[in-house]
């Protein structure tokens, strides 16, 4: 029996975990005994993912390292315990505890470390660096004290960290020497617009700053200083001031560096020791350092098979592109991002309302891709990023890859044109041919993709274009996509509406026992429960409709992140007297509501428990207040202007013509939420082009506007008839509401109904005005159904003794809910957030 | 032995609903489920560790394949009935309690 040879893996972190886990995947980790020295306490975990840590605040959510990994594959692992001698004449390698090991072969995984410059007071309390658990334990023990965070540095991970500091609600601020953020991955174009969005978000930005000193500050912990004479006073510093590779024990034992530091290796990750390799952060192939994990993990997989001769992949440089998503602002950068190549041509488009910056650098004779950077809107990341990799060849105007599609179409390729050799994912590197293989092996959405290629499990900012290969190649396969409303139901919401309708079906129950199978869940059951209500629209907690609803329909409030309850009464149009808004502000100082003027101009009221709903909805019911559904999917408001009765452009009265619709359309189910809008005139204050229907006042009567949309994706609405008398207008929104809440999706609003639907605005036309389908008739009774059965569910709710008991905390005690804790901020309560919290409750 | 406490009349919960209890000073979610006709019981932790309140007796009952499930009312995770167990992550779970039907009344035990 031959002996294994000694494999000494120095480093646990996430490269030399992926090393062991390519190694036991080549089926040869038999031939080694393996031994792994980790300086840190607990195994790899996921340093890509190390803020997700600030979420649960439990190491374990990023751990790596599957359970029984180690044992089941013979692997030792010390951690706490780092390498500090490497001697290659004996070929021992001597750890900090004193173990002394003899090797034949040694993979350096070490990684890197934060670099903190020399500013006198650097090593002062409270100022860490951002790379470990331990650091992130250290910064939150500190900004429980702390009022004011300052991240040194505004690279990747700077914002990161400066996200991090934001969230744990310091004041943050970001200093940077450079004269932009994100100096290497953006233009200055790019960093302006990144830089105008992070400061919207309340994080302040000072560039071309060199801080030259730390020291005691007057009103804070430190103070900063910098060389153009100004200060910043801060609690909490966090040095992101770039990486340095932890190449020490290479240092030590005359393994051949680079100038400026390094682990010099080959295409094999061979060091210039035939015995000793390095790859991740510590490596230094062709000059560079990669600070990524995707170059560490094709590192790692090329001396796993240099290492077992168990295949040849060699590493090659690795492409730099990155898409993430900084405090929620979408970033880009792709390959020559500067425009460095000679003679290359840009093109940039920038839009400052919706602050959108998006540049493609091209070769000179505008075929090839050279490089993009994307700031607010990176949806076109995948397809640029493909043609720059393929060197696809570009479309003839290529800057209508990056410009605004009138037509609703995408300008980018199909994924069709895709080679095989395409790389989708370059975290896990995973090839177009590697989806296309799985799909025909039987895999039929992305969970099954993510399983059998791993693609769009690092980072996930491939997952668009992965799911386009999967349902293209789908589609090709002639295997429906599957459109099952759920588990319970393999019927769409569309077909459930049929059912209901012919089988005249009035109780979920009766549904699934002759349509479904189980017990329905919170898909189901609430699509069903609004379903039932757009055909019967019964009271909505008639038994057994209430154990339909969601809480916030069930408590017919909208539940707060604490659990309590928001109340937003309906306030037609806009419209209320002097009367009751003196009831809504006695109603909030009664019961201590946070309160506040909503986007849809209305009063919202927060804070309340649900044992006080009943109690506060009484009082408003009495002063003449109905529901405003701000719970439901349902109609939310209908905003207005003045109009003609006070404005001096008004052309139509478009405040009656508001509480009119607001009154009509109150209390419809619908598949998702709809808002309208009606402006008086031309200059449109109410903003109705945003509405699901929107009504603009001409001098000849009201112009008609569907599919609008503010939110995620805002969409202009589009001009659907002119000049209609109050008459008109109202049948043709009578069937427009009708046929949408027939032919849409769950939760699908109706601008992307619009956009999903074939024959698009002409379509629409021809079945609303031209009744193409004859249906209208049909349509207008279904709505005067639903107008003529409207009733307030609150007012009916407590006419009800047996129901309003149901809105006690406890069923079997008066008392409330303790971890329900208010603290009081600009005179009105709000939420305790996690750092005010002490654990109240255990859970064992 | 667990000692058997009274908490409410099984009418207090309506069918395929959650009440919250005050039980042994922990807030318990009691889910009355019909399932083929049948009535159960089930009782879990209140508190959503992923949210960090205590709504998870006002969430929708359901099934996934085999399993009785609620659906925290804030972001919708699922919990197994039966053991307390988050479907979407296993490294969570939340206390069970024990609960019967004596008569018309429902009980715990811790
Ligand atoms: C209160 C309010 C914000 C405010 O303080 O002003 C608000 C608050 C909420 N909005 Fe909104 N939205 C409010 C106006 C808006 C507006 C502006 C408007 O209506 O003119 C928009 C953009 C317009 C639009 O919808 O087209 C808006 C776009 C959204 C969206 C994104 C919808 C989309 O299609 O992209 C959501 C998420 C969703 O519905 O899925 C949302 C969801 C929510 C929810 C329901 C989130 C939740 O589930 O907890 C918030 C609960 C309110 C509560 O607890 O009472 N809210 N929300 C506004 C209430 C208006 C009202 O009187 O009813
Ligand atoms: C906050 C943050 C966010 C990031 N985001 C991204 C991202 O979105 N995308 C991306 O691609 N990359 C990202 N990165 C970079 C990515 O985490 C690194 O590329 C990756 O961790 C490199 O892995 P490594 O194993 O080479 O080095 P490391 O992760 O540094 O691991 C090396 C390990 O070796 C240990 N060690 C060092 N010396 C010794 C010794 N002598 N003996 C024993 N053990 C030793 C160290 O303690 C460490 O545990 C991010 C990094 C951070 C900090
Ligand atoms: S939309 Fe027209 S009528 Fe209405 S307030 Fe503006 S200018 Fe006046
Ligand atoms: S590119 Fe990062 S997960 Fe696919």
């Amino acid at each position: 029996m031959s002996k294994r040879s000694n494999l000494v893996v120095i480093g646990n972190g996430p490269v030399g975990h992926s090393f062991l886990e390519s190694l036991v995947e080549s089926g040869n980790s038999g031939n080694y005994n393996i031994i792994v020295f980790g300086e840190e306490p607990r195994p790899a975990y996921d340093r890509v993912h190390l803020t997700h840590w600030f979420k649960t605040r439990d190491a374990a959510d990023i751990n790596m390292v599957e359970e029984g990994f180690y044992q089941a594959n013979d692997i030792t692992l010390y951690t706490s315990d780092k390498i500090t001698d490497i001697d290659r004449s004996r070929k021992v390698v001597t750890s900090q505890s004193g173990q002394e090991i003899s090797y034949d072969k040694i993979i350096l995984a070490t990684g890197s470390f934060p670099f903190v410059p020399p500013v006198p007071g650097h090593k002062r309390d409270n100022v860490f660096v951002y790379r470990t658990i331990e650091d992130l334990e250290e910064i939150t023990a500190a900004a429980q004290t702390g009022k004011v965070g300052t991240v040194i540095g505004g690279g990747l991970l700077g914002l990161e960290a400066a996200k991090a500091l934001k969230d744990l609600e310091l004041e943050t601020h970001v200093v940077e020497f450079a004269p932009r953020l994100m100096a290497v991955q953006v233009d200055d174009g790019g960093g302006n617009m990144l830089r105008k969005k992070i400061t919207d978000l309340g994080v302040s930005v000072h560039t071309q700053k060199n801080t030259q000193n730390i020291s005691d500050g007057d009103n804070a912990f430190h103070k900063m200083s910098f060389a153009d004479g100004e200060v910043l006073e801060t609690d909490i510093i966090v040095f992101s001031a770039g990486i340095r590779p932890r190449d020490e024990l290479a240092r030590s034992s005359d393994l051949k560096l680079g100038e400026r530091g390094g682990i010099v290796i080959n295409n094999n990750c061979l060091t210039s020791d035939a015995d000793i390799y390095a790859i991740g952060e510590v490596a230094l192939w062709d000059n560079k350092i990669y600070g990524l994990i995707a170059p560490g993990n094709a590192m790692a997989q090329a001396a796993c098979d240099h290492l077992t001769g168990a295949g040849t992949s060699e590493f090659a440089g690795a492409d730099m592109s990155t898409k993430l998503k900084l405090m929620g602002v979408d970033v880009a950068s792709i390959g020559d991002a500067h425009g460095n190549t000679p003679n290359s041509r840009s093109y940039t488009y920038v839009n400052d309302r919706e602050e959108v910056y998006k540049k493609i650098v091209v070769s000179s004779d505008d075929k090839y891709l050279l490089g993009a950077v994307l700031i607010g809107d990176a949806s076109e990341y995948g397809t640029l990023l493909q043609y720059m990799l393929n060197k696809m060849e570009l479309p003839a105007e290529p800057e209508g890859l990056i410009l605004p599609q009138t037509d609703g179409k995408s300008a980018g390729l199909g994924v069709d044109a895709l080679p095989d050799t395409a790389q989708l994912c370059s975290c896990m590197n995973v090839t177009k041919a590697d989806v296309v293989n799985a799909v025909e092996a039987g895999a039929v959405n992305i969970g099954d993709i993510k399983t059998v290629t791993k693609a769009a499990t690092g980072c996930g900012g491939c997952s668009a274009l992965v799911t386009q290969v999967l349902n293209s190649e789908l589609e090709k396969l002639g295997v429906e996509v599957n459109t099952d409303l759920c588990e319970h139901f393999s019927y769409t919401r569309q077909d459930l509406l049929n059912i209901i309708r012919v089988e005249q079906i009035k109780s979920f129950e009766d549904l699934i026992a002759k349509h479904g199978s189980g017990l329905g869940c919170d898909i189901c059951k609430p699509t069903v429960g609004s379903l039932l209500a757009s055909c019967w629209n019964d009271y909505i907690l008639k038994k057994p409709l209430h154990a339909l609803q969601d809480t916030n329909d069930y408590f017919m409030g909208n539940m707060q992140k604490d659990g309590t309850y928001s109340i937003v009464p309906r306030i037609p149009g806009g419209e209320i007297t002097p009367d009751k808004l003196i009831v809504l502000g006695e109603v909030a100082k009664k019961y201590n509501l946070y309160t506040k003027i909503t986007g849809g101009q209305r009063v919202d009221l927060f804070g309340a428990r649900s044992e006080q709903l009943p109690l506060i909805w009484q009082i408003l019911v009495d002063a003449g207040f109905e529901t405003g559904h701000a719970y439901g999917k349902s109609l939310r408001t209908v905003k207005s202007c003045v109009g003609s009765t006070w404005c001096r452009y008004g052309v139509q009265d478009s405040m009656e013509m508001a509480i009119l619709l607001e009154n009509r359309y109150k209390g419809l189910r619908s598949p998702h939420k709809l808002k309208m809008a009606v402006s008086g005139c031309t200059r449109e204050c109410a903003e109705a082009q945003s509405k699901d229907v929107g009504i603009i006042a001409t001098e000849n009567g009201w112009n008609m506007y569907v599919c609008g949309n503010g939110g995620m994706k805002p969409r202009h609405a589009d001009l659907f008839a002119s000049d209609l008398d109050d008459v008109t207008l109202i049948r043709y929104i009578d069937r427009f509401y009708m046929f949408y809440v027939r032919t849409a999706d769950r939760l699908q609003r109706t601008s992307v109904w619009m956009d999903n639907m074939e024959g698009g605005l002409d379509y629409l036309k021809s079945v609303i005005i031209d009744d193409k389908l004859s249906v209208c008739e049909e349509l207008e009774k279904e709505m005067s159904g639903i107008v003529n059965t409207y009733q307030c569910e609150w007012k009916t709710t407590l006419k009800d003794p047996e129901r309003m008991a149901r809105f006690s905390h406890f069923v079997n005690s008066d008392k409330q809910d303790e971890n329900v804790v208010f603290i009081q901020e600009r005179e009105q309560i709000r939420p305790r957030n996690k750092t005010e919290s002490i654990e109240v409750v255990t859970i064992d | 032995m667990s000692k058997w406490v009274d908490i409410c009349n099984l009418d207090e919960i309506l069918p395929n609903m959650g009440r919250c209890a005050l039980f042994e000073d922990q807030q318990v979610a009691i889910f009355r489920v019909i399932k083929a006709g049948k009535e159960l019981l089930y009782a879990i932790n209140n508190y959503c560790p992923f949210s960090e309140a205590n709504v998870l007796s006002r969430g929708i009952i359901g099934s996934l394949a085999d399993k009785v499930v609620i659906a925290s009312p804030i972001y919708k995770q699922h919990f197994d009935l039966t053991n307390g167990l988050c479907v979407e992550d296993e490294s969570v779970s939340l206390k069970t309690y024990e609960v019967r039907l004596e008569g018309n009344t429902v009980q715990l035990a811790g």
